[in-house]
């Protein structure tokens, strides 16, 4: 895998707002690469940065090992689904797909070709015909796709192109998203602020938080090793409780209030191991109700059932566990023959020292 | 109930002056007053064979539509500016751009009449009345534009130049076309505007009078008053197609950028 894409310390300012600050970032050939944050943090800002639709205020952009600073956004071998996914509501869906075929020198029954296979790639064979502006959300977000993925670029950039949709059609169309990316084996650039679509669709996510990149990591090592805490409450849920540590040769001893003793290796300190007070972070599905007869394989507690949320698959639990200020939440499978605990009703509960993150 | 004799009021205070105008057009009395005294079309015959009122109409048009062009073009820059680019002082320098449009015309008239004859020494002719009415219609074609290249989705000229088209081509296949019924709006409003505008034609006409302007003259003969209603009569005609043109090209324009009507003329 060799780099496609290369930012060196790029920072961006909109007057005196400090919008990217000190990008430093590597993404590769073929690689499904995700840009993931909260509202506001930079991240179209990013993407624009790379599409050639803004410039940088210093530091330098390269794409396939050329530096792309004085190359206009239509000269870079860039491709964009817009947000709005920009469908050109004049013409028609083949003569939107066919746009950038334009200058490509391409005869009129080789431009037709290329057109059905492109809309055949993304499930709108026989669309062509259709007026742009009578399409339905999906079928607007495939000709966005068809439309970019005909030139064949380096690198497909798709600001939120799923947020318009609803859940359903979201879910699908995350999947065609992956299916389609591994069929063209172009580098895809995903901008989202929904952690779960993050999680499934790529290799590599960059999580930003105010102009900067707070992580960057693959789905599995961003969802069990959170480097800070704002990563770990950003990515999924996570009970924190306030303990105490003390270091020891390979690791630490952790006082869990509420929960006991143990002892953790210092991989499970993302920040390097400290002593004192810490913050202890859980995972709701690491934590377990126990029922009539269950075993705790590690460590249990006392615990009284605070609040019930009630998925269909799964129960949400808010257990008060004495000593902890905040109710924990647990997550559990709705297995057969497993019933669902009232409010108030005194259970124990499993927790294992192997899922902690403390910072 | 009194909503609807109210609205019939007032479209009577409105139009009953206009129906006025081929009611004598048509009457053979030279005295404008009723009863009526009999169908012609003398008058009208009597315009098509009077040479001053040919050669001011052609002035007129030819000032209505060069005004039409230039602002509209002024009014698209601006307007695409205003919607698409920040720049520092935007909204200041913006209510400057709109300011002719409640500045009275008399003082533009006046003060344009000085500046081109003492100070730049300019010979009046159809180009200054020109630059006049560019200068006052100018506001109202970024209001109108306005509108349209703020509907604009700012991605669809980006998607274009995204997609390998320069900035003028992506201009031109995209955004061009998406707001051509804003366009036509301007010109016709602006054309409108100017063939009808008289304070400033007549500070500013050269030897040439404009068709507002002989119409003036025409007034102090009470003899050629019902040949200044048939004249009337084909303005009134005139505008009635143009706004019908202008109003089916913006409809169509919308259905087919498949976007809501949001009002218009009519
Ligand atoms: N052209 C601009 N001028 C000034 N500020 C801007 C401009 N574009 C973006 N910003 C600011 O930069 C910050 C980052 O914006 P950006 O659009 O990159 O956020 P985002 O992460 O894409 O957010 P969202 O999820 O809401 O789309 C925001 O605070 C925004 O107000
Ligand atoms: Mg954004």
């Amino acid at each position: 895998m060799s780099a496609l894409i290369q930012l060196t310390a790029v920072q961006k300012y909109y007057g005196d707002y400090h919008a990217l600050r000190d990008i430093n970032l590597t993404i590769n050939e073929g690689e499904f690469f995700s840009l993931l944050g909260p509202s506001g943090c930079g991240k179209t800002t990013l993407l624009r940065t790379i599409a050639g639709f803004e410039g940088v205020s210093e530091g330098a952009v390269m794409i396939a090992g050329k530096d792309m600073s004085d190359v206009p956004p239509n000269l870079r071998p860039t491709n964009m689904v817009f947000q709005s996914y920009a469908i050109f509501p004049h013409l028609s869906v083949a003569e939107n797909v066919a746009f950038g075929l334009r200058k490509s020198g391409m005869g009129k029954p080789e431009k037709a070709a290329a057109v059905k296979d492109a809309l055949n790639m993304v499930g709108l064979d026989g669309y062509g015909d259709r007026a742009a502006h009578a399409l339905s959300g999906g079928q607007r977000q495939r000709v966005a796709l068809a439309r970019a993925l005909i030139l064949k670029p380096k690198v497909l950039l798709l600001d939120e192109p799923l947020s318009a949709l609803d859940k359903k059609m979201r879910e699908h169309m995350q999947v065609e998203l992956i299916r389609l990316q591994r069929a063209v084996g172009i580098t895809f650039i995903l901008v989202t602020h929904d952690q779960e679509e993050a999680l499934v669709m790529s290799d590599r996510i960059a999580v930003m938080f105010e102009g900067e990149i707070g992580q960057l990591a693959d789905p599995e090592s961003l969802y069990r090793r959170p480097n800070s805490r704002r990563v770990a409450e950003f990515i999924g849920k996570m009970n924190f409780i306030n303990g105490t540590a003390s270091a020891t040769d390979e690791g630490a001893k952790l006082l869990v209030p509420g929960l006991g003793k143990c002892t953790i290796p210092a991989e499970q300190f993302p920040q390097g191991v400290t002593t004192g007070d810490v913050a202890i972070g859980i995972r709701p599905e690491t934590l377990a109700v126990l029922f009539e007869g269950d075993k705790a394989p590690r460590f249990e507690a006392e615990a009284v059932v605070d609040e019930v949320v009630y998925y269909g698959d799964m129960t949400y639990y808010d257990v008060r566990v004495a000593e902890v200020e905040k109710p924990l939440t647990i997550a559990m499978k709705n297995l057969i023959g497993r019933p669902v605990l009232d409010v108030g009703a005194k259970t124990r509960i499993a927790w294992d020292e192997r899922s902690l993150v403390v910072f | 109930m009194k909503l609807r004799v109210y609205a019939i009021a007032y479209l009577i205070f409105l139009y009953a002056p206009i129906f006025l105008l081929p009611l004598f057009a048509f009457n053979q009395g030279t005295i404008i007053a009723f009863p009526l005294s009999g169908f012609t079309t003398e008058w009208f015959g009597e315009l098509a064979k009077t040479k001053a009122l040919h050669a001011a109409v052609q002035n007129s048009l030819f000032i209505a539509l060069m005004t039409a062009v230039f602002s509209t073009l002024l009014g698209m820059c601006a307007a695409r500016a205003g919607a698409m680019a920040n720049f520092p002082g935007k909204r200041g320098i913006m209510g400057f751009v709109m300011l002719p449009l409640v500045l009275p015309e008399i003082i533009v008239a006046v003060s344009l009449l000085v500046i081109l004859r003492q100070v730049l020494g300019v010979n009046l002719s159809n180009w200054t009345i020109i630059a006049a009415h560019v200068l006052i219609c100018t506001p109202f074609c970024i209001a109108i534009l306005n509108g349209a290249f703020q509907n604009l989705d700012p991605a669809m000229e980006e998607a274009a130049l995204d997609l390998g088209e320069s900035r003028w081509s992506a201009f031109r296949l995209v955004t061009l076309p998406l707001v051509m019924p804003g366009i036509i709006s301007s010109m016709l409003i602006a054309f409108t505007i100017s063939l009808d505008e008289f304070i400033i034609a007549f500070f500013l006409t050269g030897t040439n009078p404009t068709m507002p302007v002989y119409i003036w003259g025409l007034l102090r003969f009470p003899a050629s008053l019902p040949v200044v209603m048939a004249l009337g009569t084909l303005l009134v005609a005139l505008s009635i197609i143009l706004l019908t043109i202008a109003e089916i090209l913006r409809r169509r324009g919308i259905a087919k950028a498949g976007g809501t009507d949001k009002g218009g003329f009519l």
